[in-house]
């Protein structure tokens, strides 16, 4: 049996909207990337199917792509696109 | 300890003033952004601003390390978090150096990467009541596309 890993999302913004929730946690067989989240994302939350094909991500702070692996006890956040100022 | 970048209260500029200047920098260049009354032609009420606190600490210390490295200057910023009237600073910049071209260009390069890469979102709320978050890229899928 493939092993599993656990992480948590965070949306941001007007993600938290759209989605209806500020956080999720989500688990999936390993390996698997940034993308696999957002795929299982997709098929868990109707909102998620208006993100982008590629959202702005961070894992731990710090920007990635979707091809990065993530590991158990992750932090993924998906964010808007940014405007301060 | 290190001051944050994120505040939920009122900016105080002469502090950041206060922070770079020194005697060996004859030149201190600010920056305030404040709260517009307008949006694409529509009248704004006030706004919220939200962030993606630890990464948006991260970034801004990024950006204050890129000025101090490629200028020589002092670098001190502020970006306001929670709702803002018309008017109100939203972000603050102060840069000092021992010139003005360089402290200009410090400056500019914090608030034109600040707003780049900072994880901070704005949400405006019109005079007609409703509420919008300010996305300059209209990025989302319509509910058709899917």
């Amino acid at each position: 049996m493939a092993e599993k890993l656990t992480l948590t999302v965070r949306f941001l913004a007007r993600y938290a909207e759209l989605l209806g929730t500020e956080s999720a946690t989500v688990t999936l067989s390993s390996p698997a990337s940034v993308g696999d989240v957002l795929g299982v994302l997709r098929g868990t939350f109707p909102g998620a199917r208006r993100l982008p094909d590629r959202p702005l991500c961070a894992l731990n702070l710090s920007q990635v792509d979707l091809a990065t692996p993530v590991a158990e006890g992750d932090e993924l956040a998906l964010l808007p696109p940014v405007a301060g100022g | 300890m290190k001051t944050p970048y994120l505040t939920e209260r009122e900016i105080d500029l002469e502090l950041l003033i206060e922070r770079v200047e020194s005697a060996d920098r004859g030149a201190v260049v600010t920056f305030l952004g404040t709260v517009r009354n307008h949006h694409a032609g529509r009248e704004v009420e006030r706004l919220e601003y939200s962030a993606y606190g630890p990464m948006a600490e991260i970034e801004c210390e990024r950006i204050r390390l890129e000025a101090e490295q490629q200028w020589g200057a002092a670098v001190a910023l502020e970006h306001r978090v929670g709702a803002l009237g018309i008017g109100d600073v939203s972000v603050a910049i102060a840069a000092a150096a021992p010139h003005r071209d360089a402290a200009f260009a410090a400056c500019r390069h914090v608030i034109e990467q600040l707003k780049r890469r900072v994880p901070i979102w704005k949400r405006e709320h019109f005079a007609d009541g409703t509420v919008e978050w300010v996305d300059p890229t209209n990025e989302l899928k319509t509910e058709e596309e899917d």
